[in-house]
Parts: structure tokens; sequence; C-alpha cells
């Protein structure tokens, strides 16, 4: 079962230039959250501040309260507990390219020491077949790489690989922005299946994406969240005059 | 307007003269170019079957040397000597290599890396005489007589800077993006530089392991007081040891035709056992790797 996320004032910085502003919000269990804004205004920078991915980069830090269900990100717990509980799914497919299918969706698992097979087999069918992936290489898995998918395919292994792990949280960093429109519908329709078992925050450009798929957006501007409310109101009357110029193009 | 056909047979003859004689210009040269690497490496092998290929036999691949001026015997146990100094120098060379490439790939951007990456450099350019001295500083001194080890020890020292750049160079080729789909997954960050990173990149590594190998394994100077040479066999790694390059330098220097034929026979034996290690190591990686991978 997915968790509900708390952020409260989340501040984040690359070496003295800061990031993130004192954002407080909330995503709520088992739904989609989507995040839109121009480029560079802070939602990649938050989404990786929830499973501290921010702070691989060098010299970057944040500071803050979030809270995902009962645990505290920032306080009591070391990155790697925290991302074991918090899936990603990045921009770009990102398999690893010199591990077959099988041994991508296992990897979480296997990296961490678990090394029942049978019980790995089932998990791998499971997940492959939860990212709607699994009738296109039930055949192969074992015995391709994931590097010779096709660009969609290998973002469906990227999430049957976040999935894998059993998250509560999947964050979506712009998953489609490298995709067609055939696999981006692929995806999204996977994202509805998806929020009955976990709790989603997506960051995209595709404002339609954001209206499709979530229940609640937030529009970030130069690292503040100006505006957090239900999807349809940020895009039928958005209370924020600058929300209201950027989704209707006339900024940016 | 003419179909999308008729245009292409139209265009084509159109391209000047001038464009087309600068591509078959182009052309040539990089021919020229490649025939021009692969011609002394064609020489020196076929001049080598030329001179040695006549003197191989079973005698010369399984006897020992026999007294000067008598005619016969052969260079077995300068092979196995040659093989068990360069396993004792891989045994040591690569996995120092590779940790510290690992090192400044992944955690060497600060001082201390700058430093190993200095001391690299210039550890490969320092004459190979000069790192034999070293090892008979080392290992012969404290031993107190010449040994196997020392000879190891003398190439493993050589082997470490190639195997450390082309290790850094390599890990820096893998894409962040695998490296944080792995952080991504949980995975800690030593694991994910072993099982992803290295893995990863284990094709160019092992290139860099490969050349540094076949450097090493005709070093001659670093041999000298260090394995020393032996007439006889010799299985442990403390005493004096006979190796290829060894034999096949007094060989030459001798005054006995047999031995001269031996010499060429020997340098022969030299290059197929270098070539037959590295195809060897290749197709083992290459059995480990994805199709489809790149």
């Amino acid at each position: 079962m997915g968790v509900g996320i708390k952020v409260e004032k989340l501040n984040a910085w690359y070496g003295k230039s800061q990031a993130l502003y004192d954002i407080t919000m909330q995503a709520q269990a088992n739904h989609a959250t989507a995040l839109i804004g121009p480029s560079g205004c802070g939602k990649s920078t938050f989404v990786r501040c929830l499973n501290r991915m921010h702070e691989t980069v060098p010299e970057a830090r944040a500071d803050g309260k979030v809270m995902v269900g009962d645990l505290s990100v920032y306080n009591g717990t070391t990155a790697v507990q925290i991302r074991r509980r918090i899936g990603m799914v990045f921009q770009k497919p990102n398999p690893f390219p010199t591990m077959s299918i099988y041994d991508n969706v296992a990897a979480g698992l296997k990296l961490n020491g678990f090394s029942d097979h049978r019980r790995l087999d089932e998990i791998v069918e499971r997940s492959l077949t939860h990212a709607a992936l699994w009738d296109e290489v039930k055949d192969t898995a074992r015995k391709k790489s994931g590097a010779s998918l096709s660009g969609g395919q290998q973002q469906r292994l990227c999430i049957a690989r976040a999935l894998a792990v059993e998250p509560e949280v999947l964050l979506m960093d712009e998953p489609c922005s490298a995709l067609d429109p055939i696999s981006t519908g692929k995806i999204e329709e996977l994202i509805f299946q998806l929020k009955e078992k976990y709790t989603i925050v997506i960051v995209t450009h595709n404002m339609q994406q954001a209206s499709r798929v979530a229940e609640f957006t937030g529009f970030f501007l130069l690292g503040r969240l100006i505006e957090f409310d239900k999807t349809e109101k940020i895009f039928t009357t958005p209370s924020d005059k600058r929300t209201e110029d950027y989704i209707t193009g006339r900024f940016g | 307007m003419a179909s999308p056909a008729n245009n292409a047979t139209v265009i084509a003859p159109k391209v000047s003269l001038w464009r087309r004689g600068t591509d078959h210009l182009a052309t040539i040269a990089a021919v020229t170019a490649v025939i021009l690497v692969l011609l002394p490496l064609g020489a020196v092998f076929g001049y080598l079957l030329y001179k040695g290929f006549g003197s191989i036999n079973l005698a010369f691949l399984t006897k020992t040397p026999k007294p000067p001026g008598e005619v016969g015997g052969g260079m077995a146990n300068a092979i196995a000597g040659s093989s068990l100094i360069l396993l004792l120098g891989s045994l040591v060379g690569v996995p120092v290599g590779i940790g510290a490439g690992i090192y400044l790939a992944e955690y060497g951007r600060n001082r201390l890396g700058n430093l190993i990456r200095f001391t690299a450099d210039v550890l490969n350019g320092v004459p190979s005489i000069i790192v034999g001295i070293v090892a008979y500083g080392l290992v012969v001194l404290t031993q107190g007589h010449f040994s196997a080890l020392a000879g190891g020890v003398a190439l493993a020292i050589m082997m470490i800077p190639t195997i450390t750049r082309t290790t850094e160079e390599m890990l820096l080729l893998v894409p962040n993006a695998v490296r944080e789909a792995a952080y991504g997954l949980g995975v800690p960050r030593w694991r994910t530089v072993l099982s992803v990173t290295l893995r990863t990149a284990t094709s160019g590594v092992i290139t860099g392991v490969m050349l540094a190998f076949a450097r090493v394994a005709g070093e001659t100077a670093p041999l000298l007081f260090t394995a020393f040479g032996n007439q006889f066999w010799n299985w442990k790694i403390n005493q004096p040891t006979a190796a290829l390059p060894l034999q096949i330098f007094s060989y030459a220097i001798s005054p006995y035709d047999d031995w001269h034929r031996q010499a060429w026979a020997g340098a022969l034996i030299l290059i197929i056992l270098i070539v037959v290690s590295i195809s060897a190591v290749r197709f083992v990686a290459s059995r480990g790797m994805m199709k489809g991978a790149n």
C-alpha cells in the first residue's frame, strides 16, 4: 500500500545557490500528484530531495522536514533505507546495459543480498506484468540485454525494476519526455493502475499529462511552490496570477 | 516534377568531380594508414615464423637448455618460468591497479586523487631497468637471493599505472544515469561501484589489463636482477627462475648458431603466449556479456 508524503519547509542548495525555498506540501496516499513548472524551477530537485538522491550531486544539500508515511527522511534514517522504500523512474530510460532484462528487474533485490531464486522468478514476472512489459519480453528476458529494448520498453523496464523492490512511493521525473506518444500513452495507463498500490509523484512538462493522470497538481516557479491544489482547480480556476499565466502559455 | 526515384538518378552524376575526388583521396588515405599500422605487426610475426618456426620441436618445448656448445635442448623451463612470473605479476598488479582506478574514478576528485594520477603517469614513464632496480632493492636484498617473486613484483609495478589509468577512464565513461539507477534502488555506494559501474565497464577494464600484460610479458630489463634466470626447472616462487625474454637475450648474444636459432624460436613462442592468453581472457569475458549490450 502507498503512504502519504508530508513536506515542511524544505530548502535545497547546489553549492551556494539555493534551488528550493521553504516548500510545504502533502501528497496523498494512493493518488498521483503532478508537479509542473518551467525548466529550472526546482521540480526535479524537489522530487530528488524526497528520496535523498539530491545529495548524490557533489556539494548539494537539503534541509527541512520530509515524512514518508511514518518515516522521517532527513532524520535518523540512512539514504539507502529511504531509497528502498521510495522507487524512482528517471527522465531518460537507464537500464543497466550489461545486465539481461531479467537481471535488470532483479537488480534491486539481488544487489541487496536477496538470493531466493524461486521467489525472484515470481517477483520478476509480477513486476514485468505490472509494468505491462511481460508479454513482450517473456521469451527473451534472460537472454537479451536491457539496452536492446526500444526506448518505451526500456522505460517500462525501469518502472518494473523500481516496482520489484516493493516501494510505497514511486517518484517519476519526467518519465515520458524521451518517448513517443504511443509509449507515453502506455505509461500513463500504467500510472492509473499503479495508483492502486503506490503513491505517485510525477514531474512533467506536459500539462495535458498532468491533467490526465494526477488528482493533485503543484506549480513551481523559481524554486518556490506557487500553488498546490486539486488538478481540476489548477487548470480551470487557479488562484494565483502566475499559475494562470503559465498554464495559458503567456510566459516561459 | 520528377518522381523521387528519378530525382536520385538525376542528382547522382551531378556531384562534382572535385567532391568525388576528395572522397576517394580521403578513403585511400585512411586505407593506407590502416595498412601502415598492420604492416609492422605482420612483418614482425612473419619474420619470427620464418626464422623461428623451424626450430620449434618437441625437445624445445619439453627440455631444459644443454650446456654451452652442445646442440639440442630447449626452453621449457623458461616458458614455465615466464608463465609463473607473469602470473605472480598479474596477481599483484591487477587488483592493485583496478582498485586504484576505482578510487580515482569514483572517489578521487580531490588532492589525493590528483597525487595518485600524477604518480601513475610518472611511473608509466620510468624506464623498466629502474623498476628492476627498485624490485631488487625491495625483494632481492630483503630475501637475500634472486627469485620469481622479485620478477613478479617488478612486472606488477610496471602493470599498475597502465591498469589504473585505463580503469579510471573506462569507469568515467559509464553514464552517471547508470549509477543513479542503482542508488535509486537503495543499493549502497560500494555495491553500486562493484556490481554496476565496474560491471558496465568490464570490457574496457579488461582491455587495459591485457594491454599492461602484453607490455610486461616481453620485458627483459626488470628481470635481469630480479628473476635472474635459471638453467633448470624451478616452480618455487622464492628461487631464481628462467624467463623467455632473459633466455632469448642470452642466447641471442651467444656465439653458437644453434642458440641463435633457439632464440628465434623463443621469441616466436613468447608472441604466441601473449596472443593466446589475450584471446583466452577475451573469450571468457565475452561469454559473460549480454547480447545487444553496448
